[in-house]
């Protein structure tokens, strides 16, 4: 018999338009030892799956069909006071985001023992000799020490070991691990990835690992089951799906994938790209024109479509960023933050240049200093042979630093919600008079939205109305519209899906060659990084430990860092 | 038309149809705001005409026919024969007035003091909010009474009267302003966290751009919640003045000042002139706030338990 079997599972959202089918016709089964991993898109329902079978779908969710049998108990049909005794001992669930998953106000001691006297009937002594052998486990250093620590004390991966810890204390059956590492860094999710595994096959237990991460997957999980809006499309053996799929869609989702082991020039089209037609003879005229006007206004700007050249176009020397704490009228005084050290480096025109680095490198810190937003501590920035590091009152100078832009990372909170499509890209050009009238600016704007492949009515909708990957678009298209030749994208792609994720990385290569921009990468994802630069600063903890290019990063990396971090990233290889 | 289409198809038009307290409060304040607004073509006489009293009327019990004039008066009439129905109705007028004017002066003083907190920063907000978190150790009604008194004392008596209901405005506004500025200045530190305000800045717009295109239409909806909680606070905080005889004066009578009137009769036995526009407050001021606080639950649902 095995451990989980679910069969036929149907969950429903009954809202005021009727109802919303989460999941459908889902059969799995899950044995002792095994990890399943459940992949897929978000609104696939592969969060839905794991919250029903620990009985915590949120209301006004509900299992409408089917059943879920836990050894040889059928949960679905299980009284809340019994799943309440299950839930914890038998069954444990591990949460996503370690941060809140604890409670800050209590030792680890008192979170870990309370659980272990509670599901193992231990007295107290012996549930703490427990709970630090169990740290012990999960590999934190010290643990007779640190179990009295506040949650606060703990870094984001510790605290993630303390959440398995916690989940693992009453010796369950059954662990629902959602997302368990989307919120780390690369070195630390392997390492409790690697953890993972080798508790699951010690104790015998069965793990269903969810989430959206192929690279995740391949390395961890024994079978795995695609899903894509509520059903199950493909399940098989990990080899099988990534290296042989046979659904259309897991194809499709694994063409997506940057590949780790080697840069391919585009990524194969995820989406039927039938359904937009491509930007019309008469937008693209429109585009041109507005373009090309570009080289009226400046000195050297007819350089603007020339290929990459040896010519550096940004040049940061000796760069500094100290975050002072606010130290106002009335307020504490508390430590400063030294954010960015010492960098220097220079992209040249028409490459992409890209940055890489774990949490708190500093990488978007520098975006924020080459765009104005935060003022910096001390170095220069010289863009196009101006120094662009102090304010200016020469309004030719401020309009040439409007040449850069940058498209942000998260699509949801950088466009303005109360503003139509419309306006939104049309603000650029109106506020640095790029163009004679209103009409001429919407005009453009509709040239703009057919160049990013939506369709021209968008202009008239508000942002709510649109999907992330479209909002993406729809922020690069008001970058654009500034007409700049600088374009910084920081972390653009790491709230997408991977399918939508291809889409954006193909735009950005395309507009690049089309409009002969040169581009700032910056992201924390290696695999994307590669596709994506020419050259490659890899930082940590605000200084730049290697420059290179990007091959060399991947094939030959000279510093120790860097190499702990290729060796670290989730292998994903494309044949 | 079809913004009003769209608005009826809304989460927000969807989730008033199912809350009856809303409705009801809705209802009743829509009532009284129209009737306040018709209140010369409603009212069956005009209370402040002498010529149309006649003392004679006195002391009208409500629902029933005067003993000396054979004129009915549907709730009573006063000491000097003025129909208590159309007192209220003109009363309302003023303290509708008044707390309409009030919240709007406050609102206008509060948005603007705490955007500019909220975007400047350092000194100026400090100071902008210390001066609030002062006003905030004193009971509003305090600081109205003081602003009023003040104003009193500056404006010569022959003008006193007309310019009362004014100084009133100012004086209750002044004392409501900072509810306004620190809501406004925590969701606008809020938002101008997020990207869209980096964007602004890189296409080179420039501060007070920003925190008017930006910043200020997504924060309107907390606005408007205090705004119409700001309402019934003003509307209570102007009827206690004018009982206490500082605010409205008895040539503008407002509810508050009908209530002061009225109680003189109370233990008479004359309760009519005391407990229908004493009743007519309470339900303005209750709709208005429970309307307030389904708005506040809907438009955050976070805040709910």
């Amino acid at each position: 018999m095995s451990l989980l079997e679910i069969r036929n599972l149907k969950i429903t959202y009954p809202d005021r338009h009727g109802e919303f089918t989460a999941v459908r016709d889902l059969s799995l089964s899950l044995e002792r030892g095994e990890v399943l991993g459940i992949v897929g898109e978000s609104g696939a329902g592969k969060s839905t799956v794991g919250n029903a079978i620990m009985g915590l779908l949120q209301s006004p969710g509900r299992i409408s069909a089917g059943e879920i049998e836990f050894d040889g108990i059928s949960l679905d049909t299980l009284g809340e006071e019994a799943m309440r005794q299950l839930r914890g001992k038998r069954v444990a669930m591990i949460f996503q985001d370690p941060m809140t998953s604890l409670n800050p106000l209590l030792t680890i001691e008192d979170q870990l023992v309370e659980t272990i006297e509670l599901h193992l009937k231990m007295d107290a002594s012996s549930a703490r000799k427990r709970a630090v052998e169990l740290l012990d486990q999960v590999g934190i250093a010290d643990a007779d020490m640190r179990i009295t620590q506040y949650p606060h004390e703990f870094s984001g991966g510790m605290r993630q070991r303390v959440v398995i810890a916690l989940a693992l204390c009453a010796e369950p059956d059954l662990v629902i691990a959602d997302e368990p590492t989307t919120a780390l860094d690369v070195s630390i999710q392997a390492q409790i990835l690697e953890l993972l595994k080798r508790l699951c096959r010690d104790r015998d237990m069965g793990m269903i690992l969810v989430t959206h991460d192929m690279g995740v997957i391949s390395e961890t999980a024994d079978r795995v089951a695609v899903m894509c809006r509520g059903e199950l499309v493909e399940l098989g053996s990990t080899q099988q799906i990534t290296q042989n799929p046979k659904e259309e869609y897991t194809k499709i989702l694994i063409a997506a994938v940057p590949p780790s082991n080697k840069r391919i020039e585009r990524f194969v089209r995820v989406e039927q790209d039938a359904k937009i037609k491509l930007e019309s003879k008469h937008s693209n005229d429109v585009l041109t024109d507005y373009w090309d006007s570009l080289s009226g206004s400046g000195s050297e700007n007819g350089a603007s479509r020339e290929e990459r050249s040896d010519q550096p176009i940004l040049k940061v020397q000796g760069l500094n960023k100290i975050f002072r704490s606010r130290s106002g009228f009335l307020a504490a005084k508390g430590a400063d933050t030294h954010a960015v050290k010492d960098v220097s480096f220079e992209v040249m025109a028409g490459e992409t240049f890209g940055i890489v680095g774990e949490s708190g490198s500093g990488k978007s810190t520098i975006s924020r200093l080459i765009t104005g937003i935060h003022p910096l501590t001390s170095g220069t920035i010289e863009y196009d042979g101006i120094d662009i590091s102090r304010k200016s009152s020469d309004r030719d100078e401020m309009r040439r630093r409007r040449q850069i832009q940058m498209i942000f990372q998260d699509p949801f909170s950088s466009l303005n919600p109360r503003m139509r499509v419309g306006d939104i890209i049309c603000e650029p050009m109106l506020v640095n008079n790029l163009v004679e009238s209103r009409a001429e600016a919407m005009n453009i704007a509709e040239a703009l939205i057919g160049m990013v492949e939506l369709d021209a009515d968008a202009t008239r909708r508000f942002p709510h109305a649109f999907s992330g990957g479209q909002r993406q678009r729809i922020s690069i298209a008001r970058a654009l519209a500034s007409k700049p030749r600088f374009l910084i994208c920081d972390e653009p792609t790491s709230a997408l899906d991977v399918s939508i994720q291809a889409q954006i990385l193909n735009l950005l290569k395309d507009l690049q060659s089309k409009l002969g921009l040169t581009l700032l990468f910056i992201s924390h994802d290696l695999p994307v990084i590669r596709q994506m630069c020419d050259r490659i600063a890899v930082m940590r903890l605000g200084e730049i430990v290697e420059l290179a290019p990007a091959e060399n990063i991947f094939t030959t990396a000279q510093h120790t860092y860097t190499q702990d971090l290729i060796a670290a990233m989730p292998r994903f290889e494309q044949a | 038309m079809e913004r009003f289409r769209s608005f009826l198809a809304s989460d927000f038009f969807y989730a008033f149809k199912r809350a009856p307290v809303a409705i009801v409060s809705f209802c009743i304040a829509a009532f009284m705001i129209l009737t306040a607004i018709l209140a010369p073509l409603i009212a069956p006489t005009n209370p402040f005409d002498p010529s149309t009293l006649n003392l004679m009327n006195g002391f009208t019990a409500p629902f029933s026919k005067n003993d000396f004039t054979g004129d009915h008066f549907l709730l009573g009439t006063d000491d000097q024969g003025r129909d208590v129905f159309s007192t209220i109705l003109y009363g309302l007028r003023i303290s509708l007035f008044v707390g309409f004017s009030a919240v709007l002066f406050a609102m206008v003083l509060g948005v603007s003091l705490g955007l500019l907190a909220a975007m400047t920063g350092g000194r100026t907000d400090a100071i902008i909010m210390r001066i609030a978190d002062v006003q905030l150790s004193f009971p509003a009604i305090l600081i109205a009474m003081l602003v009023f008194g003040i104003a009193k004392g500056i404006t010569p008596p022959e003008l006193r009267n007309e310019v009362a209901v004014w100084v009133l405005i100012i004086s209750i506004g002044l004392a409501d302003w900072v509810q306004f500025a620190r809501v406004v200045r925590g969701a606008a530190m809020v938002e101008r966290q997020k990207e869209y305000v980096e964007a602004a800045m890189l296409i080179g717009r420039g501060r007070v751009a920003i925190a008017l295109k930006h910043i200020l239409p997504n924060i309107l909806a907390s606005v408007l919640v205090i705004a119409t909680i700001s309402l019934a606070l003003a509307i209570i905080t102007e009827a206690t003045l004018s009982f206490l005889g500082v605010g409205a004066p008895p040539t503008q009578p407002s509810l508050g000042t009908l209530i002061r009137i009225g109680q003189g009769f109370l233990f008479s036995g004359e309760w009519w002139i005391l407990l229908f526009p004493a009743l007519t407050l309470l339900m303005l001021a209750l709709s208005v706030n429970l309307l307030g606080d389904w708005l506040r639950n809907t438009l955050n649902p976070k805040m709910e338990k």
